[in-house]
This record gives structure tokens, sequence and C-alpha cells, in this order.
């Protein structure tokens, strides 16, 4: 076996890289549960106060529904139009113009923070669009294209020929697309929606600018929070979002097994 | 007809939606650029003759370059163990690079502002086991803000380069050694060759990643490590200069695009299995 013949000190590089990976986050944990007023670690006495002041202050009790909302309502709207659009890069692609694929890449390719900014001036501003519904466009083109890419990946893997031969057993087109198509491609549409909803829950750069005293998302809120208090507070909103990642994992262990978010 | 068009009907709301709420307003705001007063590219030319905005640009880049010559060394060298180790433990450490990449930016850089504060933890340490007499101030440097992007990044370069590394063929790498090289010019002569394309990849994500950021410098760089993300924020939000925003705006879409095409380029060039 080839394992044995790596270098010594090179699994030692790798154990402390790993080091370097989960010490941040462990002492993030550490010191969300400290009796303290101020974060520190480890963790001095043992506290769940920290993550009962959460929902204590307002502006994270709002923030967290604005962010799930939002979440949930981008990434169902790009898989609703993503969907469709993978299929038919798949199903149509040699009728379909080389560069319409592109398209689907533009998003990844322009910054984030010159999309919130450009989304502001022209929709929000230029068209008098309310913000919340400019943010919803904002993160529905940010999640856009992981659902066409993931989708289409598995897609790719489809076998055409059973729909053509329900089609041609007399099933109509759509109800195809439910019954044959879809439940194929299953485990493709829930790793794309768990990315993107993870991809717009943790956002900053796209909702920079389309947010304001009126309407923000989390992760915006504890910017701003952490530029007036430095209190374990931030360390146990960190925690909240830490245990919803560990859950994303469990849901794609589960459904397509972990190896699947290597890829 | 309906049929003849089907590809289009059901690919079209999605690419509407990225041409008009994307590439249209990203367009509008780098064409205010060119439309000021006192020439068509006035705005670039206040631009660069700002001592102090060449010097975040500057900055910025000189950032994006160390945070992706330091994520791509350790990437590599971490892939490379990940990749070669047994089953299990691989899913471990694959897992154990996933969880940090799913977590935000926002708690990742959070997490270096309680380490590297004054009163943070690698200063109190330091000052317990006696090495500094006085806490030192390491944030608001530029160190800590490649720290903290460095952390940011090498997750994604690890899975990448796992990627990459797992699919070079076994046989290759069996027949450098039985051929008489040693492990360590296999590596260098066989398997650095084959990464390269891989390697060209993870390098691109994190320079563009990178030099557009907003949450990390904002975090630990603060006022006086200013980069092109934050720069652009205050333009827009503190100064309301929204020209020069979308001029700065206009500079990382230039950038970026240019690297990314650039670097495709080179990776199509180096790909040693391409003919």
């Amino acid at each position: 076996m080839m394992t044995s013949r790596i270098n010594p000190l090179l699994i030692l590089f790798t154990v402390l890289v790993y080091i370097f990976l989960m010490g941040p986050l462990i002492i993030v944990l550490g010191a969300s549960v400290s009796d303290t007023t101020y974060l520190t670690f480890p963790p001095q006495g043992l506290t769940l106060r920290w993550f009962e002041n959460i929902f204590e202050i307002s502006a994270f009790r709002r923030t967290i529904i604005t962010s799930l909302e939002l979440a949930f309502l981008a990434t169902g709207l790009a898989l609703l139009v993503g969907i469709p659009a993978a299929y038919a890069l798949n199903r149509y692609r040699i009728k379909l113009p080389s560069w319409l694929s592109t398209v689907f890449v533009l998003p990844i390719l322009v910054p984030e923070i010159v999309l919130g900014f450009s989304l502001l001036k022209s929709v929000a501003v230029g068209m008098e669009t309310p913000i919340f519904l400019t943010l919803l466009v904002g993160h529905m083109l940010l999640v856009l294209p992981y659902c066409v890419r993931v989708v289409s990946a598995s897609l790719a893997s489809f076998d055409f020929s059973i729909e053509e031969a329900a089609v041609s057993l007399g099933s109509p087109p759509v109800k195809t697309f439910f019954t044959i198509v879809l439940p194929n491609v299953r485990s493709g549409v829930i790793a794309a929606f768990i990315l993107a909803f993870i991809t717009s829950i943790n956002d900053v750069s796209t909702s920079l600018f389309l947010t304001g005293p009126g309407i923000s998302t989390l992760p915006i809120q504890i910017l701003a929070h952490v530029e007036q208090f430095f209190d374990p507070t931030i360390a146990s909103v960190s925690v909240l979002l830490m245990l919803l990642t560990v859950a994303v994992m469990a849901i794609v262990e589960r459904t397509l097994g972990l190896t699947f978010l290597a890829k | 007809m309906l049929k003849r068009f089907a590809g289009w009907w059901l690919a079209g709301p999605a690419t509407l939606a990225v041409l008009v709420f994307l590439v249209l307003p990203v367009a509008a705001t780098i064409a205010t650029t060119f439309g000021e007063d006192g020439g068509i590219f006035a705005p670039y030319i206040a631009f660069f003759n700002s001592g102090f905005r060449r010097t975040v640009l500057w900055r910025t880049i000189e950032i994006s370059l160390a945070t992706t010559a330091i994520s791509l060394v350790v990437g590599f060298l971490t892939a490379y163990v990940v990749s070669k180790s047994p089953g299990k433990l691989k899913s471990l450490l694959i897992i154990a690079a996933v969880f940090p990449l799913l977590t935000g930016v926002v708690v990742r850089s959070f997490a270096w502002l309680i380490i590297l504060g004054k009163n943070g933890i690698l200063n109190n340490f330091l000052v317990g086991i006696g090495a500094i007499s006085e806490p030192l101030s390491m944030l608001y440097t530029q160190g800590s803000v490649i720290v903290a992007m460095v952390y940011l990044f090498v997750p994604l370069m690890i899975l990448t380069l796992v990627g990459v590394l797992e699919n070079i063929p076994d046989d290759v790498v069996q027949a450098s050694s039985s051929l008489g090289a040693t492990p360590a010019a296999t590596f260098r002569q066989v398997i650095l060759p084959l990464a390269v394309p891989g390697l060209i990849v993870g390098a691109v994500l994190v320079f563009t990643g990178s030099f557009t950021a907003y949450a990390t410098p904002q975090l630990l760089g603060g006022e006086r490590q200013m980069v092109m993300g934050t720069l652009m924020y205050q333009r827009a939000m503190v100064s309301f200069d929204w020209v020069g925003a979308s001029t700065i705006a206009a500079i990382m879409v230039v950038i970026t695009v240019a690297v990314v095409l650039a670097m495709s380029r080179v990776a199509r060039r180096l790909n040693p299995m391409a003919t």
C-alpha cells in the first residue's frame, strides 16, 4: 500500500492544519457558554443565558425570521426556475445555443458585492422595488447557479429514453416529468436545496447593500452587533448557525451520503 | 410550435432572471462610470490619482495573493495526505473540512476576533507563558486579515484538490515508482504536474473570493486595513459617492473576469493530460 509511505512530517502538518480548522470553532462554542460578560476561552462557569439573550434582543428575533423566510423563498424560487432550466439544458442540448449554459455561470463570475450594489441602484432605487423583494431577487440569483448545476449534474446521468418510453406509451409530458424524471433526480434536488439554503442563510456580500434599519438579515445584524458589543451573545448566535450546519450535514448524510459534498 | 421551442420555454424564466436582474443592473453600474463630466474616464483617473485608493487597491491585491499562495501550499499538502488516507479516516477528514466550509463567513471571521483581540486568547496565552509582557495589537493588521482569509479558504482548497488528486490514475504513480523514481521524485515530477489544472482552479476561486471579500476585512481589518470591498461600501453608504463606488465595482468586475479568463487559458495549456 502507498499509505505507509507518507512522510511523517507531512502527517504532523496535516494534524496541525486540522487543529487550525477546528480550533476557532471550538473556541466560539466555549465562549458561548461562558458565565462572563466578555468573550473568553476556556469558559469560566457554565451558562445558557447568552442563548436566551439572543431571543431577548428584538433585532435578532426579527433578523432570524427574515433570514429564514428569505432562504426558503429564494431557494424555492431558484428551484422553480432552475429545475426546468437544468432539464432544458440536458434534454434539448443540441437545439439550444451553447452560450445558454454560460448564462448560469454569470452569477458566480460577478462579485456578490457588485451584484448587491447594482440591485440597490437599479432595482431598489431605480424601480422603487420594496427592499425585501430586492433582497429576495438578490438571493435568488445568488443560489440559482447551485440549483442549475447540481440538478444538471444528476440529470446528466438520467437516461432520457425512459422518459420517451413513458411518453410513447401515452403519458402526457408534464405528468411524465413529475412521475418519471423528477423522482430520478430527487437526490440532486435535495442537494441543490440544501446548498442553496445554507448559502442564502450565511450570505453577507449580496445582502450588504440591501439591508437597512428597517429590514436586515442575521449575518448583517451580527456584523452590526459586533461593532458595538463584545459579549458572548454573538458566540451563542454563531453556535446556533453551527447547529444549522450540523443539521444540514445530517440531512445530506441521510439522503446522499456525505462524500457527495466533497464533489 | 410549443414543442419546437420547448427548450426555450423551460430555460426562459431562469435565463430572463439572470439577464434582467444581474446582467442589466451590473452593466448599468459600469455604464454610469463612463458618463461623467470631465472626460469619459474621469472617475478612473480620479481613482488612480488618489494615493489612498491606490494603496487600498494594492493592499487588496497583496492580501489576495498572500491568501492564495498560503492556501495553495497548505491545501495541497493536506489534500495529498487526505487522498492517501484509508477509507474511514478519509471520510472523517473530508467531513471536518466541509463543516467549516458550510459555516458562514461571519461566524468564521468572528472566531478570529476572539483569538486575536487585545484581551484575546492568543494574547492571554502569550502573556501567561511569559513570552510577552504586554498584549500585542494583532487585530486590524494585514496579518490578521490574511490569517482569517486563509482560514476561510483552506477548506475549499482541500476539497477541490482531494477531488483532483483522487482522479490521478494509480497506474501512472505505480509506473513512476516501478521505473525507479523515489516517492519524492514521483510527487514532484508526476503528481504535482497532474494536479496543476486543479491548483489553478483553486487559486482562481481563492483569489477572486479574497479580492471581493467584505465581512472578513471589515471585522479583522476595520478602517485601518481598508480593502476594495470595504472601500466600496464606505464610498456608497457613508459618503454617498455612488459614482466612486461604481468605479470600484467596475474595477472588481474587470479584474475578476480577467483573472478567470486568463487562468482558464493557462490551465488548458498546462494540462498534461490534454492532447
